[in-house]
């Protein structure tokens, strides 16, 4: 009974995932493959033109998803990190005050949020009204249905998920240990680029996944703040499944998508695997 | 509390080399922080010298304010009030990265992502000191500590003597001017610690630099220091050599930290020939030497449990001479450690050698005469 312990413990999650994920998995990758129409019945018929339009009428849109995903990754670091720096070395007491206020957006609907936004920065919303009638701002200045707009939505839908790994590897650093790189005559930007950073890499790299891969495929922030320039794939996909009930091309859609990311990720964890950086920056 | 006879004599010979301008000055140092809407003096105004190649230890208990006065030297705290001085200039308010000391932290604090040759050649690197002299100092270094062979270890592979001696190479590899070490054995159990105690000493000797050593230990400071001072509360009680702090404690408190001690107190009936003589009140007298003291006076005595002689019949001479009842004995092998009862209700503890000659032998119930020579009871300070 105690060595089936370990397996009973991932039955009900592996079980969750078989049926959840796997199962609608191999029944996509069938689907992408079809031909037909939701009235009459799709019918397996091996046909590949849905992965063809992948790289011929939606090539715009993969490649301005990974622009947004790399875009929105950069600007989620950026922010992240100097908070994630402060909540674990300056938060003091209320280090789990701050994590809850950076976690406060999730008590309320991404969707919902999303939406708030639009009121926020639509045209001649409270923001912008007051400072275009007293002429700060030109009549035709806009954010909404911008580029501006999808990856500043996209970063501040992601950015918890992006601190909250970095904070726990920079919780994990012994502070003596950034104190004795001083005391070996580092300066303060030296004992962070050969200490702390090195150090909190794992923790750079989970959040990087943890949002470039959601950031890429993402269509809410696109459908709510973009405009027709900034459709992304997650916009085409959604489109295909549930406008034009095109499941074939939707399917082979999700599944170049998916490929794409899953290559992406191994040749950024093959060209920055935190032991090469690590040793790197022994150096 | 734990005794220490050994290794008190042989550190006192080697006296430091006194250079004209001191390794370390602390002048009126003062530490406070804030705490619960409260200010709290970590250190309470501590002023001290330190020499050139100086064996130098800071004993007290935890939280007698020792580590914050070594981190004052190191520069990783600022003094409230007071002036740090590294040979002979004013560092106060130098970063610790700009001084020219280094520390050996209490965990180690070594790079865990860095193996044992990055960990001991980080500090040259951001001196930019030339590579070909890096390899050689870094080599050298690790000969020293006993690791050649070891370069390419993480710090998690090695055990905690090992990741010790990386840590004491990493900082003597600058060469600094005063290595500072923070309870540096307090990770490692008993036998590792003694001889690491040996081989602490024996670097320090060939490298020739000032080290300020802090511990809890007090027969760690008596075995190594050239000099101790013992903290409490934020001041130092006492500075001086490991014998003297030994043999002449300056108050009651550096009198029960060092070793046992026991402490009598009594009221001087008269002072002759240079003796202030003790009425205890009961059969016997103390002696204490060189005291100041006048008639009529209460003062408080120590005196060593080691000092005192056991004996059935009160003893002839000058000497002092009290009498008792043995409640416990205790056998300690090298030493038996025995329990004796004053009719003031004071307990005197007594070591006796576990010698060939065991007349002294005295069993529980006995009522027994202790006595010892005058100069080993002083008159402390409260």
């Amino acid at each position: 009974m105690r060595r089936l312990t370990p397996y009973l413990l991932i039955l009900p999650g592996g079980l969750w995932l078989l049926v959840f994920l796997i199962v609608p998995l191999v029944y996509m990758a069938s689907v992408s493959t079809m031909e037909g129409d939701v009235v009459n019945g799709f019918a397996q018929t091996f046909n590949f033109a849905g992965y063809l339009d992948a790289f011929g009428a939606y090539q715009t849109q993969f490649l301005r998803s990974a622009v947004y995903g790399l875009a929105g990754t950069a600007i989620a670091i950026a922010l992240a990190y100097p908070m994630a720096y402060w909540i674990a070395f300056k938060g003091g007491s209320r280090k789990s005050t701050y994590l809850l206020l950076v976690l406060l957006p999730f008590f309320v609907s991404f969707v919902l949020r999303t939406v708030s936004w639009k009121f926020l920065l639509a045209d001649d919303g409270i923001l912008f009204e007051p400072l275009k009638s007293i002429g700060v701002l030109p009549e035709d200045f806009r954010v909404l249905q911008t580029t501006v707009a999808v990856v500043g939505g996209l970063v501040y839908n992601y950015l918890p998920f992006m601190v909250l790994p970095i904070y726990v590897a920079l919780e994990r650093v012994d502070y003596r240990v950034v104190e004795a790189a001083y005391d070996l005559y580092a300066s303060r930007v030296g004992a962070f680029t050969r200490i702390v950073l090195p150090l909190s890499l794992p923790g750079l790299f989970a959040g990087v996944l943890m949002t470039f891969v959601p950031m890429t495929a993402d269509y809410v922030n696109a459908a709510i703040l973009g405009g027709p320039d900034n459709t992304m794939i997650g916009n085409i996909i959604q489109q295909q499944y549930l406008v034009n009930n095109d499941y074939p091309v939707g399917a082979a859609l999700s599944f170049t998508l998916m490929a794409v990311m899953l290559i992406g990720i191994f040749a950024y964890a093959k060209a920055l695997g935190t032991q090469n950086v690590l040793e790197a920056a022994a150096r | 509390m734990t005794t220490n006879q050994a290794g008190v004599g042989a550190a006192d010979a080697a006296a430091p080399v006194v250079s004209a301008v001191p390794a370390i000055e602390l002048d009126g140092v003062v530490k406070e922080y804030p705490s619960h809407g409260e200010v709290v003096q970590a250190v309470k105004g501590v002023s001290l010298t330190i020499a050139e190649g100086e064996f130098f230890s800071l004993l007290g208990p935890s939280g007698c304010g020792k580590t914050t006065t070594m981190r004052m030297i190191a520069g990783f705290e600022d003094p409230s009030r007071g002036t740090v001085k590294l040979h002979g200039k004013d560092v106060t308010d130098v970063p610790p990265n700009k001084r020219d000391v280094n520390m050996v932290f209490q965990s180690y604090a070594l790079f865990p992502h860095m193996n044992v040759w990055e960990n001991v050649a980080f500090g040259l690197r951001r001196r930019k000191t030339p590579e070909a002299e890096i390899k050689r100092r870094v080599g050298e270094m690790l000969e020293i500590v006993d690791l050649t062979g070891k370069e390419k270890r993480r710090p998690r592979e090695m055990s905690g003597g090992q990741q010790q001696r990386v840590a004491l190479a990493r900082a003597l590899v600058n060469r600094p001017r005063a290595l500072l070490l923070d309870e540096p054995l307090g990770a490692l159990d008993l036998k590792l610690r003694q001889a690491m105690q040996t081989e602490l000493k024996r670097i320090q000797r060939e490298v020739g630099i000032t080290f300020v050593y802090v511990t809890h230990d007090q027969s760690e400071a008596l075995t190594m220091s050239d000099r101790i001072a013992v903290m409490n509360h934020g001041l130092v009680e006492q500075l001086a050599g490991p014998r003297e702090i030994y043999e002449r404690p300056a108050t009651a408190f550096v009198a029960g930290f060092i070793g046992t001690s026991n402490l009598l107190s009594g009221q001087v009936e008269r002072v002759d020939d240079g003796f202030a003589v003790l009425d205890l009140g009961e059969c016997g007298q103390v002696l204490v030497a060189g005291a100041p003291q006048k008639a009529g006076e209460r003062i408080e005595v120590t005196v060593r449990p080691e000092k005192i002689t056991i004996s059935t019949d009160r003893p002839n001479g000058r000497a002092s001479a009290i009498c008792g009842q043995v409640t416990d004995v205790a056998y300690l092998g090298t030493y038996n450690s025995y329990a004796v009862s004053l009719s003031t209700g004071v307990e005197v503890t007594v070591f006796q050698q576990n010698a060939l000659d065991s007349s002294t032998t005295a069993e529980r119930g006995d009522s027994v005469w202790l006595s010892w020579q005058p100069q080993h009871s002083y008159a402390i300070g409260s």
